[in-house]
């Protein structure tokens, strides 16, 4: 018995060390390897159901990019604000509300039913500005509410998606806002898009990691109590996170007009839930403090080539959504468990 | 274990309702229990007593099934239970009124007291008229006047003990632990308490009583055990004890030689409190601390001890009172203020409000270090910021794989010693800290001493607050003791013992001594 006594806390000792050397595989690694897994298994439906490659198509790899784009830069925005602990589901209507203030200041001269016939043929950085401001508000308000009044964020942000829809919609009685600027159209022209998104990516991918904004971002998401005893003022913090998620949103609105050369009420529709999923699925934690931009844009990659997966494959909206669908509630599961082992090594 | 011993044949066994032998229990880390006996008569209210830490919850939590003792049983009319939940216990006949309320507020009195036992109707719903009935009867039965269809969140506090103990004896237990139940009640409702005790006294039910107030257990208890460091100490009638034996039973350690005091140059005030209040909560809170002494503060958990820290530290701002630092008044309204002032707050509660769980390790050292001096136009100059984290772990002798291992994996003792590491980085003036030992092992402990010591050379003024009288006694310049939000008194060193804290932290002796 003696002898035993003294072996066995060896062994156990030993058993740690090599748990512990095991290498960790980054999440962002593992998220790859299902993108790349979706894509190989899309390639080999592709050949079977329509004898037809499906990555070898640049065009269609371009228009899946483009479209990601958008619904990417908002991701970004979204990630930030889940790793605090929150959550953003306004951002679809922000979108639709800047992508109208947007066009109505991008209009040419020549059209005799412009929204400010005094405010036509204005230089692109006009626009595109007030669109980024008009976002920063609604993420301004939204962090008002969530900081000074004490409101849940998602309560919060429900009535901003509700309200921002709204009044996107009063702005023009309804009415799309056409025949914008070549100009300003150019900024959703050809891969521009894409561009920005990936710029958008490399400076919060950047600010999140070396940056004072993003360490505050995670110990807030964390543990707030901590972070307050920290010296860190969690309110005034928080109101920044919701304003440049709002002002990433207000972003993806011009992009988004300026690619359609149009701004309507109805952009954006479920846009804010799309965001969710992609930062989800990129391994950003609903429970907050986890969660990487380089996840989100793979997680964004992930949607993307599932939807034009299944659009190259013919099937159906209806069963595309259904599949979407299992594949957020999956990466939660996958969250759920992460969680738990995290908490068993605590 | 299963075999029959001869002990446990004995005639003796029947006299005793619940018995708990040999039980052991740890935490990683921390031994919580070890060799913990307890027997209770029936028809006995049998008081346990000790300091903070003393293991009397802990064995409380076993009885009730909360806790699966690592070894020893629990035995209930000489039969071995086997819990492995509180359901488990009520069903054996043992039920537990918890210091925290476990209510629904928004449900009635009835459905709360009869939840998981609601009397159902023929068709099967519950049967809400029947339901009130019984918790009349009860009612009449303990002299509580209440209307059972109340929601819960309608009553005070008071009112909602009084509701526990209701639920509990509605059970029919044999026995019925009480853990602190009178900390919320006025004195004509512990009155009624007491009535409802020797009641169930004089049913032959065991009553198991938790309290650190020493006039109740005279008044109250016919047995008494006193715990201390997780052993049982001793166990006898209530009449053959007094406080005073009791005190010593509780504290009768020796003082160790583990506390490397340094005496040193003590300077100037640092920091002036006077008149300092949070309302409801304490009052009359005036004291100095001078650079290069270590304040302690000892009182029981409750005292309002840890919310003076807080409110020094502006985590909740003080509603009445001053704050001088260097002879000047000043104002602290949060962490941050406090922080420009030169303060720091080690927490008492690691987990709660001090670790970053899921972060690195160098995450948790730098978040208070961001905002001065090593941040340049937003971005973080990381190189230096990893150079003095890694200077602070060394210094502190953490022991981690590396800075980027998550501090969950990190065992309590290093944990702590990562948060005092983020509070020397800011170089401050008046360090608090707040149960700066509390579950880590006696190595880390010294370590953490000779820091504490060391600091104060340096000239920081340090407050300590700490359940461990030892602790108190062997590292404090001058003792500031607490009851109940207020201060009952100041020790200097030559005067403190172990005794004389725990008399003024038991009870509330004549105005506070004059202070210097």
């Amino acid at each position: 018995m003696a002898t035993n006594a003294t072996e066995t806390p060896d062994t156990g000792q030993h058993l740690e060390v090599i748990r512990k050397r095991k290498r960790k595989v980054p999440t962002e690694v593992s998220i790859f390897l299902v993108l790349v897994g979706i894509a190989l298994l899309f390639e080999a439906l592709g050949w079977i159901v329509r004898g037809d490659s499906f990555l070898m198509n640049p065009s269609r790899l371009l228009i899946m990019i483009l479209q990601m784009s958008i619904i990417g830069i908002i991701a970004i925005g979204v990630t930030q604000i889940i790793i605090t602990g929150g959550i953003d589901l306004s951002s679809g209507s922000v979108l639709a509300l800047t992508a109208m203030v947007t066009a109505s200041l991008a209009q040419q001269s020549d059209y005799v039913r412009a929204v400010y016939p005094a405010l036509t043929d204005m230089p692109w950085i006009i626009p595109l500005i007030a669109g980024v401001l008009v976002g920063a508000l609604c993420g301004l308000i939204n962090g008002a509410l969530i900081s000074f009044a004490v409101i849940p964020p998602f309560i919060a942000t429900l009535g901003m998606m509700v309200s921002a829809r709204g009044v996107a919609r009063a702005y023009t009685d309804g009415q799309p806002v056409s025949m914008l600027t070549d100009q300003f159209t150019w900024i959703g022209s050809g891969a521009n898009p894409v561009i920005i998104f990936l710029a958008v990516a490399v400076i919060f991918h950047i600010a999140l990691k070396y940056t004072r904004y993003g360490k505050y971002t995670y110990a807030i998401g964390a543990n707030p109590q901590a972070a307050r005893v920290s010296g860190i003022n969690v309110r005034r913090h928080l109101v920044l996170v919701y304003t440049i998620g709002g002002l990433l949103a207000g972003l993806a609105g011009v992009v988004a007009s300026a690619r359609a050369g149009t701004g309507q009420a109805g952009m954006g529709l479920m846009y804010e839930l799309d965001a969710i999923a992609a930062a989800v699925i990129g391994g950003t934690s609903l429970a907050g403090g986890v969660g990487r931009v380089t996840g989100t844009v793979i997680g964004a990659l992930i949607l993307g080539v599932m939807l034009s997966g299944f659009t190259f494959l013919g099937v159906d909206a209806y069963y595309q959504d259904i599949v979407k669908g299992a594949i957020i509630v999956a990466a939660v599961v996958v969250d759920q468990y992460r969680q738990r082992r995290r908490n068993k090594t605590a | 274990m299963a075999t029959m011993t001869a002990e446990d044949l004995t005639p003796d066994i029947a006299d005793y309702l619940l018995e708990v032998v040999n039980a052991r229990k740890t935490f990683p880390g921390v031994v919580a229990l070890d060799n913990v006996q307890l027997k209770v008569r029936p028809g006995t209210v049998h008081a346990l007593m000790g300091e903070n830490g003393a293991g009397k919850s802990t064995l409380m939590k076993i009885i009730a099934g909360i806790y699966i003792p690592d070894q020893g049983e629990v035995r209930l009319h000489g039969e071995t239970l086997t819990l492995n939940g509180p359901l488990d216990a009520l069903e054996a006949g043992i039920a537990m009124i918890h210091q925290e309320l476990n209510l629904m507020p928004f449900m009635t009195i009835a459905e709360n007291i009869w939840i998981r036992r609601e009397p159902l109707n023929t068709i099967g719903l519950v049967d809400h008229q029947r339901m009130n009935q019984m918790t009349e009867a009860l009612f009449e039965r303990l002299g509580i006047d209440m209307d059972p269809e109340t929601e819960v969140r309608h009553l005070t506090v008071a009112g909602r003990q009084m509701i526990e103990i209701a639920k509990a004896v509605s059970f029919d237990s044999d026995v019925l632990i009480m853990d602190e139940p009178t900390s919320a009640l006025t004195d004509r409702e512990v009155e009624h308490l007491f009535r409802i005790i020797n009641d169930l006294r004089a049913q032959g039910k065991g009553i198991i009583y938790i309290t650190h107030k020493m006039d109740e257990v005279f008044e109250i208890a016919d047995d008494i055990s006193v715990f201390r460091d997780g052993q049982f100490i001793s166990a006898a009638p209530a009449k053959e004890l007094n406080s005073d034996k009791i005190i010593q039973l509780m504290v009768g350690r020796e003082v160790t030689q583990m506390f490397p005091k340094e005496e040193v140059p003590i300077g100037d005030v640092v920091l002036s409190v006077k008149d300092l209040a949070l309302e409801n909560v304490f009052e009359n809170v005036s004291f100095d601390v001078r650079a290069g002494e270590i304040l302690g503060i000892a009182g029981l958990v409750g005292s309002g001890r840890t919310n003076v820290a807080e409110t020094l530290f502006g985590v909740t701002p003080a509603t009445s009172g001053s704050i001088a630092i260097d002879g000047q008044e000043t104002e602290i309204s949060s962490p941050h203020q406090a922080m420009l002032r030169g303060l720091a707050l080690l927490t008492e509660d690691r987990k709660e409000t001090g670790l970053f769980l899921g972060l690195s390790v160098l995450e948790n050292m730098e978040i208070a270090v961001l905002r001065d001096g090593y941040t340049k136009s937003a971005f973080v100059e990381q190189r230096r910021l990893d150079h003095e984290c890694d200077g602070m772990k060394e210094l502190l002798a953490v022991k981690t794989p590396s800075l980027d291992e998550r501090i969950g994996n990190l065992s309590g003792g290093n944990q702590q010693k990562v948060l005092i590491g983020r509070w020397l980085m800011t170089n401050p003036r008046i360090l608090i800290l707040d149960e700066p030992t509390r579950g880590i092992d006696v190595g880390a402990k010294a370590e953490i001493h000779k820091l504490i010591s060391k600091l104060a050379a340096k000239g920081v003024a340090v407050i300590m607050i700490s359940s461990e009288l030892p602790e108190v006694l062997g590292m404090s310049d001058r003792i500031m003791v607490m009851h109940e939000g207020k201060v009952t008194g100041f020790l200097d060193r030559g005067d403190a013992n172990q005794v004389s804290i725990m008399e003024l932290a038991s009870s509330p002796v004549e105005p506070p001594v004059a202070e210097d």
